[in-house]
């Protein structure tokens, strides 16, 4: 073991993932307000005894002090500031789209150690939101895939067209154009959603909740569909929970 | 890197769940080093296994024959059923000597995010066992973490609708943990002092 003095840092975040490491150990990704996203190493959190409890799983909102580390950092202190897992594993629907939000923001995240407040923001609210369990966790969780996606630079077009610009509504919608395409742009197998639909998304995007609460099956099951796949479509590899997401 | 068959072992052995590189080279030349009489055990236990256990097609814990030996058990009451996630919480659970009814494996958790759904586990097979109209009562003993609660939690959601007494181990078991590290005692109390889900 090195006994070079390793730099000590502090900050708070969202537990997105935590993966086994040998026989008791764990690495947890978390989300950070100031540092981003950090990977480290919490030793002997899989034993009944361990220091950390069950403050290191998916959810949590902790306060950590971290020693940098040659590939992985070290988790040297946990406080609990929210475990909103409390809440949100209680009510499968809000867990399996609780879960769709933790790996968005783990594979929308690619660097680690690049600061991205917004996104932080935007997952402590979507986390929020499905422990209350006021809201459907469906339209949360669309609602967070769509911002999540701005914040990641493909905030998709709702309106407008995707390729020129051209105001709309406009009646095309091209995942590969990212979002509604006007008559001159659009590129052969466009979809033709519900405008209504599109009324939806662009409700969720902006955030208001009235007009998206007081949408129907119909629209929210399209909207999800077409959220679904413009996000596939930046990702290189489909997101694993998003096809188990609860949507009854 | 070593010749052929050192390698192979080491890469073999490092597959295995908790083996880091360092532990696989270790415990190879542990091997290398040993009584070929004690390898040789240890190459038998393995082919025995291979050849001769199974999964239980009642409950799904490891079996030599057809049922396991508590299904085949005739002084295991019928009404209640346990719902474990592996194989191993069944003898942690076993230790206790407080639990005189049957159990379910379910071979895991409800995990989204490792694409692990409810399609993946024997739930189905639990609901069969359920409707069977002797069961009055279901211990839901799912490790106390995140996926384990959320696994119960939809198991819950699932069997309300049959009317059984449905019930959780209590808590006083260590929260983030693995339910195979409890000991005894915790886990015999949990049980005692299990409580009510009302779905
Ligand atoms: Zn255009
Ligand atoms: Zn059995």
């Amino acid at each position: 073991m090195s006994t070079t003095p390793q730099a000590l840092y502090r900050d708070e975040g969202i537990v997105l993932r935590t993966q086994k490491l040998g026989e008791a150990d764990r690495i947890v990704t978390v989300l950070t307000r100031r540092t981003g996203k950090v990977r480290a190493v919490a030793k002997g959190v899989r034993r009944t005894k361990s220091k950390f409890g069950a403050r290191l799983e998916p959810f949590s909102h902790v306060d950590l002090q971290l020693y940098t580390g040659r590939n992985l950092d070290i988790v040297s202190q946990a406080e609990s500031i929210r475990s909103y897992g409390t809440e949100i594993v209680g009510d499968y629907r809000a867990y399996t789209a609780g879960t769709a939000v933790l790996e968005t923001a783990d594979r929308l995240t690619v660097e680690e150690k690049e600061p991205s407040l917004r996104m932080f923001l935007l997952v402590v609210g979507a986390l929020r939101t499905l422990a209350e369990g006021v809201k459907p966790a469906p339209l949360v969780l669309d609602a967070f895939l769509l911002r999540a996606m701005s914040v990641a630079g493909w905030e998709p077009a709702l309106g407008d067209c995707a390729r020129c610009g051209e105001a709309g509504p406009h009646r095309h919608f091209s995942v590969p154009a990212g979002g509604t395409v006007c008559p001159s742009c659009r590129p052969t197998g466009s979809a033709m959603p519900s405008p209504v639909t599109i009324e939806l998304l662009e409700a969720l995007l902006s955030g208001d909740w009235g007009r998206a609460e007081a949408s129907l099956g119909t629209n929210r099951r399209e909207g999800s569909g077409l959220v679904a796949a413009l996000l596939q479509w930046h990702l290189e590899r489909g997101l694993r929970s998003l096809p188990l997401v609860d949507r009854t | 890197m070593y010749e052929g068959a050192v390698q192979d072992l080491i890469d073999e052995l490092g597959r295995l769940p908790g083996v880091g590189p360092k532990s696989a080279q270790r415990i190879a030349f542990h091997l290398l080093a040993a009584e070929s009489t004690d390898v040789g055990r240890l190459v038998a236990a393995l082919q025995r296994v291979q050849a001769e256990v199974r999964f239980c097609v009642t409950c799904h814990n490891v079996a030599e024959t057809e049922q396991c030996r508590i299904c085949r058990d005739p002084r295991r009451t019928l009404d209640v059923i346990c719902v474990v996630e592996e194989p191993k919480d069944v003898v942690a659970i076993e230790r206790t000597r407080e639990f005189k009814g049957r159990y379910h494996v379910l071979g895991g958790a409800i995990s989204p995010i490792e694409g692990i759904g409810p399609d993946d586990l024997k739930v189905k097979e639990l609901m069969t066992r359920l409707m069977d109209g002797q069961v009055t009562e279901l211990i839901i003993a799912t490790d106390p973490n995140l996926e384990g609660e959320a696994t119960a939690a939809y198991l819950a959601r699932l069997v309300g609708p049959l009317g059984l007494a449905v019930s959780r181990l209590a808590s006083g078991l260590p929260v983030g943990g693995d339910l195979e590290y409890a000991d005894e005692v915790t886990l015999g109390r949990a049980f005692e002092g299990r409580r009510r889900i009302d779905a």
